[in-house]
């Protein structure tokens, strides 16, 4: 059985769970699937500033901040409990791909040579890391919403603005991974 | 004090006329009326830890995943969404159906998204962001769990791109 849990989880087994985030948070108490409000929630606890997005009681929404704490916890147990790191099987396209433009390393999540404390100081690591971040902090916010509240709990609920979201989020993941990727791993 | 924090609330409720940062995080309109101890946000931590779980098992944590997704090379991930967008749907079409109330027997309710440009400008700026760091907000913050600590500077600069928005949000097409 553990050595089950070990092995990587095939999407209809993880999909059907993350599905099951909906009803669990509407059942507990009413509450809306979503992990980048937490964002605004950190914003609004510790630098509000004067800006009036921020100013609201976000201690109402602190069981939001539970949540994001739950993940960051989740995934140190999984990594550190149920992690059988020889079972990543990469696309052999995508590895020769990136191999190309100049990644070495293709063990574990992240690709070192992007996502490390020394590559803070290159170029490529401060727009991987630190434009990409923004980025993402920006843009869910814009959008009102992430994949979490958008394209699984807005399109759950069959939202249509949520439809236009999740169609706008691939679009520019597209972009950026066929059109602009490769230019940047070339800096 | 709780009586007072729920009609200070109740006031502001009615009064906020700002419908569009209302609907822009729909989670501030769905707020009832109970008030709870913390500790009953310990329930919420539960469901956190095995999202995380799930996120870092089903290897969408994976900077290659998602690289995989965006070059059509994988069906990994169209399968993890798609197959939890319809686990949602169906839940929610039986929670709607039997009229299930929450734990505390308050009626479930869900308030529609409303359309304005931001889903569109700031999805593409998303998308951009997320085949950049390979990570959705809920991805940061499992990988900081698994040890990444470097994607700790990545959530600081998601929570800073949050704050610029939070200021020229005023400024920008709605």
């Amino acid at each position: 059985m553990l050595e089950l849990i070990r092995s990587p989880w095939p999407w209809y087994i993880a999909g059907p769970l993350i599905g099951l985030m909906v009803p669990a948070l509407l059942i507990m108490g009413n509450k809306i699937f979503g992990i980048s409000s937490s964002l605004r929630h950190i914003c609004a606890a510790c630098v509000p500033g004067n800006i009036s997005f921020f100013k609201y009681n976000w201690k109402l929404e602190a069981w939001n901040l539970f949540l994001v704490a739950g993940v960051l916890i989740g995934g140190f147990l999984a990594y550190r409990f149920l992690w059988n790191p020889n079972e990543i099987k990469l696309n052999p396209r995508l590895i020769q791909s990136l191999q190309q433009s100049g990644i070495t390393h293709f063990d574990g999540l992240l690709p070192k040579d992007l996502f490390s404390f020394p590559a803070l100081m290159t170029p490529r690591g401060l727009i991987f890391m630190l434009l990409g971040g923004f980025l993402v902090g920006f843009g869910t916010r814009y959008a009102g919403g992430c994949t979490s509240g958008h394209s699984i709990m807005g399109l759950s609920n069959l939202q249509l603005p949520s439809l236009v979201a999740t169609v706008c989020f691939m679009a520019g993941g597209f972009i950026m991974t066929n059109l602009i990727l490769p230019l940047l791993l070339k800096l | 004090m709780q009586l007072k924090e729920t009609t200070m609330q109740k006031t502001l409720l009615n009064t906020n006329t700002d419908f569009e940062v209302r609907s822009l995080d729909s989670m501030c309109i769905n707020e009832s009326e109970i008030r709870h101890p913390w500790w009953h946000n310990l329930k919420y931590l539960a469901v956190g830890i095995i999202f995380g779980i799930i996120l870092v098992k089903s290897e969408v944590v994976s900077w290659f995943r998602i690289q995989e997704m965006f070059r059509l090379q994988s069906f990994h991930m169209y399968g993890v969404i798609g197959s939890a967008v319809a686990t949602g749907i169906i839940s929610i079409q039986l929670i709607k159906k039997f009229g299930i109330k929450t734990l505390y027997g308050e009626p479930i309710a869900i308030h529609p998204k409303r359309f304005n440009k931001g889903q569109i400008y700031g999805g593409l700026l998303f998308g951009l962001g997320w085949a950049l760091t390979g990570a959705c907000p809920g991805p940061l913050y499992a990988l900081i769990g698994t040890g990444a600590y470097v994607i700790a500077v990545v959530l600081l600069s998601a929570i800073a791109g949050t704050w610029v928005y939070g200021l020229v949000r005023d400024k920008m097409p709605h």
